[in-house]
C-alpha cells in the first residue's frame, strides 16, 4: 500500500495570497499493452495512471476539492507544452520526472513484488514533486493548460512525449549551447550579472552533482546495513537457541530481537535518505539544466538580434548603392526590405530586453524558493534522523536491563 | 594504553604475584615489536619487574610447545592470538591515494584521519589479544608455572634463535595431524561419560553457530563504517557550497557541514564500539571454543590409545608373550585418559562460567555506549535543527 503525501504550498509574493495542497496518490493499474521500443525488444508494462488530488481555496478553479486520474504520459505532455511555451522567453519550467526504461521492466503486471511497489512509490512521489513545482510557480499556475490538467476529467492523449524529459531536455540545450559556441561573433556582455549568474549556477550544479552522488552511497550503505543487521540477527538467534547456559541463551535471544527492530529503523532511514535528501539533490540537478537552458536561450534572443542588425547593415549598404543606379523598382524593395528589417531589429531588441528582464525576476524567484525548499526538506531530515535515534536510545534501554540479568 | 581495551576476558592480571602487561608496541613496516612487561614476587624469577621486546612468531612459538607438552593435554590451551592483519587499512589508503585527485584537500585529510584511526585500531585491537593470552597463561595455576613460558617472559636475547631449535626438537607432531580428522574422531567415538557427552553434541555446534555470528556481526560493523564515510564526503561538499554561497544561505550550509562532521565521528565510534564489544568478543570465544575442542580431540585420542592397549593386552595374554609390559602399557593409557578426563571436566566448567561472565560484561558495556552514542547524535542534530529553524 502507498502512502498519501500532501504537500502545502503558500504563495506569499504578487498580492493574492492562497492554499494550493497538491496530492498524487492511489496508482491503479489499468491496462497492460505493448510497447516497442527497438526492433530487438518487445517490452510489455502496466500503465499507471495517476489521481491528483486538488484542494484549493483560490478562484482559479472551479471546485474547492476534487480528484483527476492521469497517466504518467500525461505528465509528460503537460510538461511538453509547457517548455515549449516558455522556457524560450525566460520562464523556469520544471523538469518532469525520468522516463526510466529500467525501472519499467522491472514492474510485473500482476505481480506486487517490493521492487516494483519501490519503483511506483519512487514514480509517484517524483511527479508530486513535479507539479507542486510546476503550481508554486505564480506564472505557470495560470496557465490553460495547468488548469486543465488539474480539472478536466478527461485528456486529449498526449502524442509526442519523447522529446520533452529531462534527458531530452539536457539534449535541447546541449544542441543550443553548442550553436551559441559556434556563433562568429562573442556576445559582449555588459550586463555583469549574467555572467556572474552563469558562474554561480555552473559551480553550484558542479557540487550538487557531487553532494547527491554522495547521498546515493549513503543510501546504498544504509541498506547494506539494515540487510546485515538483519542477517546477525538471524544468527544471533541461532546462538541463543545452542548456548546452554540459560540466562545467557535468552539474553543472545534478547538480543536478536533487538537487531530486528533495528533492520527496521535502518530501513525507514534508508527511505528518508533516499526520499528526502536524495531525491532533493536529483530534483535541483535537473532544475539547474531547466535554468541553463534559460540562459542560452537568451543567447539566441541576443544572436538573432544581432543576425538581424548585421542583415539591416547589409540591406542599408546594398540600398546606397541602388541610390546611383536607374532601378526604381529594385531601390522600393529595397526600401521596403529595410523598413521590414528595422521593425524586426526593434522586435529584437526588445525581446532581448524582455527575456533578460524576465530572467532576472525567475531566478530571484528560482533562488528564494531553492532555498526555502532546501531548508525546509533537511529539517525534515534531520528531524528523521532524530527519530531513528531516538529508537535506538529505546531498544537498547529495554536490553541493558535483559544484559545485567545474565548471572 | 591498553588497560580500557582489556574486555573480552575478565578476571585476569589480578594475582599480584605474576602481573603481566604489554604498556606499549611499535609497528614498522607491518611488523609489530610488543613489549611485554613482568611484575612478580616469584623467587622463580631472576628480576622482580622486567620488559622485553617480543614478536607474533614469539607468542605462536609458546603456543606451539604448550600444545605439544603432554602434561597438559587436559587442559584447555588458550588460543594463540591471530596475526598482526594491517591488509585492510593499507588497502584502504592505497584507494584514497589513487584517488586523491577526485576530492578536494578538506576531504582528503579527513579520510586519511579515519584511516589512520582505523589502522590505530587494529594495532589497538592487536595489542590487547597478544596481551590476554600472556594473562590467560600468568592466572591459569598449571600454565603459569611452564618453563617456556618463564623463558618468554624473562629471556633478554632475541627468541628466534631458540624458537628455531625449539622447533627441531618438538618436530610438530601435534599441530601437523590432520586437523579435519578432530571431528570424525570426536564425534565418533563412544562416550561413556554423561557430561562429555554433552559437551561434545554443545561444543561442535555452538562452534559454528559462534563462527557464523562472527562474520555477520563484522559485516554490520562495515557497513556502519561505509556510513561514516558517507558522511566525510557529505560534509565537504556541503562545505564547498558554503564556500561559494554569498546569501544568508551560507550559515546554514556551514553549520550543516559541521553537523555531519560531528556526526560521521560519532557513527565511526559506534562502528569501533560494537566491533570491540561485539564482534571481537565473538570471535575471541570462537577461538576459544576451538581450543576447548581441541582438548576433546586429545581425549578422544587418548581414549582410543586406551582401548587400543586393551586389546594389544588381550593380544598378549593370548600369545602368552610380553604380558607384563602389555600390562604396564595399558595402567599408564588409563591413568592418562582418567587424568585428561578430570581435568578436562574442571577446565569446561570453568570455560563456560568465564564465557558468561565476559558476554555479560561486553553486553551491558556494548548497550551503554549504544545509549550514549545515540543520545550524543540527538543532541547535535536537535542542535543544528535549532540553529536552522531560528535563521
Amino acid at each position: 500500500t502507498l502512502r498519501m503525501l500532501t504537500v502545502g504550498i503558500e504563495e506569499e509574493e504578487g498580492g493574492d495570497s492562497f492554499d494550493i495542497h497538491i496530492s498524487v496518490s492511489d496508482p491503479e493499474k489499468v491496462g497492460e499493452y505493448m510497447m516497442l521500443f527497438s526492433s530487438t525488444h518487445n517490452l510489455s508494462f502496466s500503465v499507471f495512471p495517476f489521481m491528483s488530488l486538488l484542494q484549493t481555496s483560490i478562484s482559479l478553479f472551479k471546485r474547492n476539492e476534487f480528484a483527476v486520474k492521469r497517466r504518467f504520459s500525461d505528465f509528460l505532455g503537460l510538461h511538453s507544452k509547457l517548455a515549449s511555451k516558455y522556457l524560450h522567453i525566460g520562464y523556469i519550467v520544471p523538469p518532469a520526472p525520468e522516463k526510466s526504461i529500467v525501472g519499467m521492466t522491472k514492474v510485473k503486471v500482476g505481480k506486487e513484488d517490493q521492487s516494483s511497489n519501490e519503483f511506483v512509490e519512487k514514480r509517484r512521489s517524483a511527479l508530486e514533486r513535479y507539479l507542486m513545482r510546476t503550481v508554486k510557480h505564480p506564472i505557470l499556475l495560470k496557465d490553460p493548460d495547468v488548469l486543465q490538467f488539474l480539472e478536466s476529467s478527461e485528456l486529449p492523449r498526449a502524442v509526442s512525449t519523447q522529446a520533452l524529459s529531462s534527458a531530452g531536455l539536457l539534449r535541447m540545450v546541449n544542441k543550443a549551447a553548442d550553436a551559441v559556441n559556434k556563433m562568429t561573433i562573442k556576445m559582449n556582455e555588459s550586463d555583469a550579472w549574467f555572467e556572474e549568474k552563469q558562474q554561480h549556477f555552473e559551480n553550484l550544479d558542479v557540487q550538487l552533482r557531487k553532494l547527491h552522488t554522495s547521498v546515493e552511497s549513503l543510501v546504498c550503505h544504509r541498506k547494506e546495513l539494515s540487510v546485515n543487521t538483519a542477517q546477525f540477527a538471524k544468527s544471533a538467534a541461532m546462538l541463543g537457541n545452542s548456548e546452554d547456559h540459560t540466562a545467557l541463551s535468552r539474553a543472545l535471544s534478547q538480543l536478536a530481537e533487538v537487531e530486528e527492530k533495528i533492520d527496521q529503523l535502518h530501513q525507514d532511514q534508508a527511505n528518508a535518505d533516499f526520499y528526502l535528501f536524495s531525491e532533493l539533490l536529483g530534483d535541483y540537478v535537473r532544475l539547474l539544466t531547466a535554468v541553463k537552458g534559460v540562459f542560452d536561450h537568451r543567447m539566441k534572443t541576443w544572436q538573432k538580434w544581432q543576425d538581424s542588425q548585421m542583415l539591416l547593415q547589409k540591406k542599408r549598404e546594398a540600398e546606397a548603392k541602388l541610390q546611383f543606379t536607374n532601378k526604381p523598382d529594385k531601390l522600393q524593395q529595397a526600401k521596403d526590405e529595410i523598413k521590414e528589417l528595422e521593425g524586426k531589429v526593434q522586435q529584437g531588441e526588445r525581446d532581448f530586453e524582455q527575456i533578460s528582464k524576465t530572467i532576472r525576476k525567475e531566478v530571484s524567484r528560482f533562488e528564494k524558493e531553492r532555498v526555502k525548499d532546501f531548508k525546509t526538506i533537511i529539517i525534515k531530515y534531520l528531524e528523521s534522523l532524530v527519530q531513528t535515534q531516538q529508537q535506538l536510545i529505546k531498544y537498547w534501554e529495554a536490553f541493558l536491563p535483559e544484559a545485567k540479568a545474565i548471572s | 594504553s591498553s588497560k580500557t581495551l582489556r574486555s573480552v576476558s575478565v578476571d585476569l592480571n589480578h594475582d599480584a604475584s605474576l602481573l603481566i602487561d604489554i604498556p606499549d608496541a611499535l609497528c614498522e613496516r607491518d611488523k609489530v615489536k610488543f613489549t611485554v612487561h613482568t611484575k612478580t614476587t616469584l623467587s622463580s624469577f631472576q628480576k622482580p619487574d622486567f620488559s622485553v621486546p617480543r614478536q607474533h612468531e614469539d607468542f605462536i612459538w609458546l603456543h606451539d610447545t604448550l600444545v605439544e607438552t603432554e602434561d597438559y593435554a587436559g587442559l584447555i590451551i588458550p588460543p594463540a592470538p591471530p596475526k598482526p592483519d594491517f591488509d585492510s587499512p593499507r588497502d584502504k589508503m592505497h584507494k584514497l591515494g589513487e584517488g586523491e585527485a577526485t576530492m578536494t584537500k578538506e576531504e582528503y585529510t579527513k579520510m586519511k584521519q579515519e584511516l589512520e584511526a582505523e589502522y590505530l585500531a587494529v594495532f589497538k585491537k592487536t595489542v590487547q589479544v597478544h596481551e590476554i593470552f600472556l594473562q590467560r597463561l600468568s592466572s591459569h595455576p598449571v600454565l603459569s608455572k611452564d618453563r617456556n613460558f618463564q623463558i618468554f617472559l624473562e629471556y633478554d636475547q632475541d627468541l628466534s634463535v631458540r624458537r628455531k631449535n625449539a622447533k627441531e626438537m618438538f618436530g610438530g607432531f601435534f599441530k601437523n595431524m590432520v586437523k579435519s580428522a578432530d571431528e570424525v574422531l570426536i564425534s565418533g567415538v563412544k562416550e561413556v561419560d554423561d557430561f562429555f557427552e554433552q559437551e561434545k553434541t554443545f561444543l561442535l555446534d555452538y562452534y559454528s553457530k559462534i563462527k557464523d555470528s562472527t562474520a555477520k556481526a563484522e559485516k554490520m560493523t562495515r557497513a556502519h563504517k561505509n556510513i561514516a564515510d558517507d558522511y566525510i564526503h557529505i560534509s565537504a561538499t556541503l562545505n564547498s557550497l558554503a564556500a561559494d554561497d554569498m546569501t544568508a544561505n551560507k550559515k546554514n550550509l556551514e553549520k550543516l557541514s559541521d553537523l555531519f562532521e560531528k556526526f560521521r565521528k560519532v557513527e565511526g565510534r559506534v562502528a569501533s564500539d560494537q566491533d570491540l564489544k561485539l564482534t571481537e568478543l565473538l570471535r575471541y570465544y570462537m577461538r576459544d571454543i576451538q581450543a576447548a575442542k581441541d582438548l576433546l580431540y586429545r581425549r578422544a585420542r587418548a581414549l582410543a590409545d586406551y582401548e587400543n592397549s586393551n586389546k594389544a593386552l588381550d593380544k598378549a595374554r593370548l600369545k602368552s608373550k610380553d604380558i607384563p609390559q602389555a600390562e604396564e602399557h595399558q595402567r599408564q593409557c588409563l591413568q592418562k585418559f582418567d587424568k585428561l578426563s578430570e581435568s578436562g571436566k574442571k577446565e569446561l566448567t570453568s570455560f563456560k562460567g568465564r564465557r558468561v561472565v565476559a558476554f555479560r560484561k561486553n553486553f551491558i558495556e556494548m548497550a551503554e555506549l549504544e545509549i550514549k552514542h545515540a543520545k550524543n547524535s540527538v543532541a547535535l542534530l536537535q542542535g543544528c535543527i535549532e540553529l536552522l529553524k531560528s535563521n
